[in-house]
């Protein structure tokens, strides 16, 4: 990012989900830079702010090392000029805490009280000018959503103020600000934080508590002052909020949210949204037109030709499954994500299914990873650093390789579904379900060590803002085009280059015997592999074009969807896991896929594909069987070490 | 007692939280040693719902096994 001479940083902080965004948006309009934070799949946006430069960070309750999005937070307040703090009137207790922090690190800031009408629905009543002359900076009283105050937020940067730092934090600080320069290095030294320890040259302080408890303290003494009233009732959402936890109405939601995101991505948009993209849009007068253009200076029988616009043509089939097929499906699973985000539904998932993810060693956090991973493996799979224990992060990066497909993958694998009937959808469920677990019991077994609990924050209950989630929506669906194009181009290239050579024929004819003897598909289904090996949905967008059985359907889908991630992926798994366990990893999505793939296709095959019902309840009794298996594997292996 | 006897609808303190992550990610959400907070839900088998105030918090059963807590 450029910023212009004489221009300040003028930095958004605050709490996830208090309504920085909105700040963003209206302070800044059009000019708007997004990109990604190095090293991380966090979007930072920039804008212009007047002469100044507006930087957004990520809502954080306190600015440290826990993870990614403190970091980028922690090292974007200690380099802004003016912090503008927005505090979740709703929340103020747990909001101050990463005020008051910002206010210890010395920065000048101003706060907007966002949610203010909220809160006073909830019966609090702050006193806004005691709690400005407390923390010693300016306090506005905002409704975001309404644009109520942001203007005088917007005419009140220049208004910021050093605030009242807390005097037991101030005796430690001052010598140590001397030394550094920098009251907010000399801060997170003291606090311990070993990135800023290191880049200062100092050993990490040992004080991180007992500052927190001093600041936490004195965010109490404060709240004491300033809250005249505080009736706390228990409103809908809070009684919603209770049924989305609780297994024997918190499942049926869960199950209801799903079936809707199915009916939707899956039915409508797989069905009418992408027959219009892809079928009249694409196949019928894109297609013809860039064949016709190109036609006219490379002749399409020619080599070139059919690289670039033959069966597997660059121009014509990269082109026509990124924007005709997937851009619609991809938007629909990032869209119902934001709801989910958005809404404070995500966390109560969380909290709802932590049981069952403690079974295979990961706890309630991990399904935010697990759920991203139906948007993309690739960005789940960076996100699995949020994980505390480098023993869930090396579970969940591998179950998101192996068994969660991606909202490319997941839509057309749901499109195909729905065309062979909701007895395969859910036999499918049932199939990537039994492996989930197995796999997660096995490594939660034999994996040393024991996983991390779950301690995750539970935001009221609100409805979605539509220009949250369009923003949202827009910018993660941008990005996947961004990221996914060039990998299809290539993997385009690939098959093309091997159907001009012939090697096309050679590899389905060396694959046959697993393909053909142990899958029991059409050798041709050899070509969707080598495709799924640059992206499943890639090969899962073959599929579309073949004609097969609902059974062999089934099959392929299982194996696909078990199949090696996309390029994209396995590089992240390289990176974060290295070398060795990557390759280990990477070998066994290969003989797990083929493996689960081969024996639905051997029980279907033995147990009569002529009457479907039947074939399906057997499939259904074998891998409820595994399961069960799997878990008393679990005691058994339990008793066995017991005893050694 | 430990955090995890509680019942539905219960005030209690805290006492001490052994972890020290934890305790120091407790003290951000408001939830430090010696706070008294009401146990809002207990899922089955499950995390426990603690509320203070407008804040509620989510704490899976094995960490509960190891906060004491006192009835208040």
């Amino acid at each position: 990012m450029n910023i212009p001479e004489g221009a300040k940083k003028i930095v958004l902080a605050g709490n996830p989900n208090a309504g920085k965004s909105v700040f963003f948006n209206y302070f800044t309009g059009l000019y708007v830079d997004v990109s990604n934070y190095p090293g991380t799949t966090l979007e930072i946006s920039y804008g212009e702010f007047e002469k100044n430069v507006l930087i957004d960070t990520p809502g954080v309750y306190g600015i440290s090392s826990f993870n990614d999005e403190e970091r980028i937070a922690r090292d974007i307040i200690l380099s802004a000029d003016i912090v503008i703090n927005v505090v979740n009137a709703v929340n103020l207790e747990r909001d101050l805490f990463l005020t008051q922090q910002i206010i210890d690190s010395g920065k000048p800031v101003i706060m907007a009280l966002n949610m203010i009408d909220e809160a006073e629905k909830n019966g609090i009543i702050i006193d806004i000018d005691l709690l400005s002359k407390e923390l010693g900076i300016p306090v506005i009283p905002t409704v975001a959503i309404k644009k109520t105050g942001l203007d005088k937020v917007k005419g009140g940067i220049d208004l910021a103020r050093i605030g009242n730092i807390c005097n037991e934090i101030r005796l430690k600080l001052d010598p140590l600000t001397k030394r550094l320069g920098s009251q907010g290095e000399a801060l997170l030294v003291l606090e311990g934080d070993p990135a800023v320890s290191a880049r200062n040259g100092m050993e990490p302080g040992s004080s991180r508590e007992e500052i927190y408890l001093a600041r936490r303290e004195r965010v109490n003494q404060v709240i004491e002052e300033v809250i005249q009233k505080s009736s706390s009732k228990s409103g809908f959402s809070n009684k919603l909020g209770s049924l989305m936890i609780m297994p024997l109405t918190g499942i049926p939601i869960l199950v209801a949210a799903l079936w809707i995101m199915y009916k939707i991505i899956g039915v409508y948009i797989a069905g009418n949204i992408v027959g219009f993209t892809e079928g009249t849009v694409m196949a019928g007068i894109y297609e013809p037109a860039v064949r016709h253009v190109v036609g006219q200076i490379i002749p399409n029988t020619s080599i070139l030709g059919k690289i670039l616009t033959g069966e597997f043509g660059i121009l014509t089939m990269t082109v026509t499954y990124v924007l005709g097929l997937l851009l619609p499906l991809v938007a629909g699973f990032y869209f119902f994500l934001a709801i989910f985000e958005d809404s404070g539904y995500l966390p109560r998932i969380a909290t709802l299914v932590d049981r069952v993810l403690t079974g295979i060693g990961l706890n309630g956090r991990a399904v935010i990873p697990l759920i991203l991973g139906f948007g993309c493996v690739t960005m789940a799979s960076i996100t699995t650093r949020l994980l505390s224990s480098e023993r869930e992060r090396r579970i969940a990066i591998f179950l998101l390789g192996l068994v969660i497909p991606c909202s490319a993958q997941l839509g057309v694998i749901t499109g195909l579904l729905a065309g062979i009937g909701p007895q395969y959808a859910a036999l499918y469920a049932i199939i990537i379900l039994a492996v989930l677990i197995t796999v997660g019991t096995v490594l939660n077994n034999v994996l040393p060590g024991r996983s991390a609990d779950l301690l995750i924050d539970l935001p009221a209950l609100r409805p979605p803002r539509i220009g949250n989630i369009m923003k949202k929506t827009t910018g993660k669906t941008f990005m996947f085009v961004k990221e996914a194009t060039p990998l299809f181009a290539l993997g385009a290239l690939l098959i093309s280059v091997f159907q001009v050579t012939g090697i096309l024929v050679y590899l389905q004819n060396l694959l046959a015997p697993v393909t053909v003897g142990w899958l029991r598909l059409p050798p041709e289904i050899a070509t969707v592999f080598i495709m799924g090996i640059v992206r499943r949905d890639f090969g899962a967008a073959g599929l579309n074009y073949m004609t097969l059985t609902p059974g062999d359907t089934l099959v392929a889908l299982v194996t696909l969807t078990l199949f090696v991630p996309c390029i994209a992926s396995v590089l992240v798994l390289f990176k974060e896991r290295g070398r060795k366990e990557a390759i280990i990893m990477w070998i066994a999505t290969w003989v797990i896929a083929f493996f689960v793939g081969g024996l639905v296709a051997q029980v279907l095959n033995v147990f009569g594909r002529s009457s479907n019902t039947e074939g399906i309840a057997v499939v259904l009794a074998f891998f409820g069987l595994i399961a069960i298996v799997s878990r008393l594997f679990k005691r058994f292996y339990k008793t066995i070490t017991a005893q050694i | 007692m430990t955090l995890d006897k509680v019942r539905k609808g219960q005030q209690i303190k805290i006492i001490s939280i052994l972890d020290e992550i934890i305790r120091v990610q407790a003290i951000r959400f408001g939830i430090a040693e010696g706070s008294v907070v009401t146990c809002q839900e207990k899922v089955p088998a499950g995390p426990i719902v603690l509320r203070k105030n407008n804040q509620e918090i989510a704490i899976g059963r094995n960490l509960a096994n190891k906060i004491d807590v006192a009835l208040n």
